[in-house]
């Protein structure tokens, strides 16, 4: 059908675009073994020494640790909202079944300033200050869809049948959810997890208006970069949260191929 | 899950006791699907419900509110003060630079996309296809901040690109900081939510179909006119509607990337909310996008894009 001219050129720029894709990405890592404090290309030569000064920093130790643990607390959060929700659109059938996956979705769906100046609003509105929970609050809310998209996409591929025969067999509900159900859910929960904590982990859009002074990392990042300070320190803190977010994918795709990714 | 004739659900109550011996909390659980149903939603329902959905009502709410100009707090008294200084002018100016900044990067992605998501599902082996699949997402899933962290390294004054430049004898190209700078850096970004979904959809194109036009005369480039992109419009209209969304509501592009005339929806919310204190004018400027998502996902709806994103 595509000739062999065409083949060729569909093929060249087919690499292009994905060595496109990834040199940003190579010069990030390079830059965070930049010897020099000098933001100039070509670097001088190569030294982890800024990994170790920005371990010693102690902005950087508690922004680490704010987002750890927001992205931790968001990840069990939406877990279980997220596996609800699935289970819920997976096995009953309802009027409205259609809102759900709507609503659900509808947090990465709108533009995140929006989710952010909302729930500044709303707390706000209820004089509560920002703190660790604002933050979390905002994460748990879009983290739901990715555990939901993921659990979902395996209830549907998970034959009915199984879990038919395993109550045919006696076993009772409970032993049936805990035997034949969860077991095969294992990946997808566990690949869900791992992109939701990926997802909190680098966000900032929604935190930026939920944080107040806090800091989280990618929101050092972001001040740091503004006031062009610190800059070296910056290039090691942003390869670290460039393996944070990549890592969790790279692992899910191995997990469950490209059933919830998308 | 549809009930066979055999299956629990459908036996009456007295023999479901019988069959599962499950008496006490999970055994009327069981026996009231009703119940179940609405105990495994109400977690999230409340969640989503009582957080997001009231959350952006009270948004709404606060739009009609405003700041007293001497105390700083907010006046829960009525007011469309906002909405009317979004209609001057100056914001009219901003709301319309956004647009123009969405369309240009929608239309580069799909440009730059459409050949690679053709290789990856017509031409690629599925070794290679799978592999190419895997080094798109990865960029996607890669942290926000750290991407476009790495388009200031390139473009900046000394960077990269100077280098570059430099070395070919070109004169510095000095779009770090610049309107361009943005566009590219959005380009970049999005790209694949554009591939990923162009992908599917040629995927899915029966080869029969491609035969069939090449048996009835058709050439390679009338075929990609009249049977391939049509069948992969929707596609198209679903990736558009992220790279649409994520550029309107963006506000660290344009702080980081842009310059002096990059004021764009997204940093003017953030200013109004931070610099300013006019958090009933950020919310009123929020609805902004609002509005605009919603227009776009009736029409990108009308090409047929919520078959492709579900």
């Amino acid at each position: 059908m595509t000739g062999t001219t065409s083949r060729v050129l569909l093929r060249i720029w087919a690499y292009l675009v994905v060595a496109f894709l990834f040199f940003p990405i190579a010069i990030v890592v390079l830059y965070a073994f930049n010897s020099s404090n000098v933001q100039a290309w070509p670097l001088p030569g190569f030294s982890t020494q800024w990994f170790t000064v920005a371990w010693h920093d102690n902005q950087v130790r508690d922004a680490l640790w704010l987002s750890v643990k927001a992205g931790l607390i968001s990840t069990a959060i939406a877990l279980v909202l997220g596996s609800l929700a699935s289970f819920g659109v997976h096995k009953f059938k309802f009027f409205g079944r259609e809102t759900i996956s709507f609503l659900v979705v509808l947090p990465l769906a709108l533009p995140g300033i929006i989710t952010g100046v909302a729930l500044n609003s709303a707390f706000s509105f209820a004089g509560v200050g920002l703190s660790l929970m604002t933050i979390i609050i905002g994460h748990a809310t879009f983290c739901v869809v990715v555990v939901y998209n993921n659990v979902l996409a395996r209830l549907r591929r998970v034959s009915g049948s199984l879990v038919e025969a395993s109550m045919d067999l006696g076993a009772r509900p409970w032993q049936t959810f805990r035997l034949v159900t969860m077991p095969s859910l294992t990946t997808a929960l566990v690949s869900g997890a791992l992109l939701a904590f990926a997802l909190s982990f680098d966000e900032i859009i929604v935190t930026t208006f939920t944080a107040g002074a806090q800091n989280t990392l990618p929101l050092w990042i972001f001040g740091a970069i503004r006031l062009g300070q610190q800059l070296p320190e910056v290039n090691a803190v942003v390869l670290v949260v460039l393996v944070v977010t990549i890592l969790p994918v790279a692992i899910s795709t191995r997990l469950t191929g490209r059933e919830g990714i998308q | 899950m549809t009930a066979s004739p055999m299956s629990v659900d459908t036996l009456p109550q007295g023999v479901g006791r019988s069959v599962g011996a499950t008496g006490g909390f999970a055994g009327a659980l069981w026996r009231r699907p009703w119940l179940r149903g609405s105990l495994t939603l109400a977690p999230p329902l409340l969640w989503l419900g009582v957080i997001y959905l009231a959350s952006l009502a009270v948004m709404l709410l606060t739009s009609l509110w405003s700041v007293n100009p001497l105390t700083n707090q907010i006046d829960r008294s009525w007011t469309l003060a906002n909405f009317q200084q979004i209609f001057t002018g100056t914001y009219l100016v901003i709301i319309a630079r956004t647009l123009v900044m969405a369309i240009a990067v929608t239309a580069t992605t799909a440009i730059v996309a459409f050949p690679l998501a053709y290789y990856m599902a017509r031409v690629a082996s599925t070794r290679s296809r799978n592999v190419i699949f895997t080094l798109i997402v990865l960029p996607l899933w890669a942290s926000y901040i750290a991407r476009v962290y790495a388009w200031i390294v390139i473009l900046q004054k000394g960077g990269t690109l100077d280098w570059f430049f430099a070395k070919v004898g070109l004169p510095e190209p000095n779009i770090g900081y610049t309107n361009i700078a943005m566009w590219i850096v959005y380009s970049y970004i999005w790209l694949p939510y554009m591939v990923i979904p162009i992908f599917g959809a040629l995927e899915r194109i029966p080869p029969s179909y491609l035969e069939a036009s090449a048996d009835l005369g058709a050439h390679g480039a009338t075929t990609l006119r009249r049977l391939i992109l049509p069948m992969a419009l929707p596609a198209f209209a679903a990736g558009s509607i992220f790279t649409f969304s994520l550029t309107l509501g963006d506000f660290i592009t344009p702080i980081l990337v842009g310059g002096a005339g990059s004021s764009f929806i997204g940093n003017v919310i953030y200013s109004n909310i931070g610099v300013a204190g006019n958090l009933p004018f950020a919310a009123a400027l929020a609805v902004v996008p609002i509005v605009i998502m919603i227009v776009y996902l009736i029409g990108a709806n009308a090409a047929g894009a919520s078959r492709e994103v579900s």
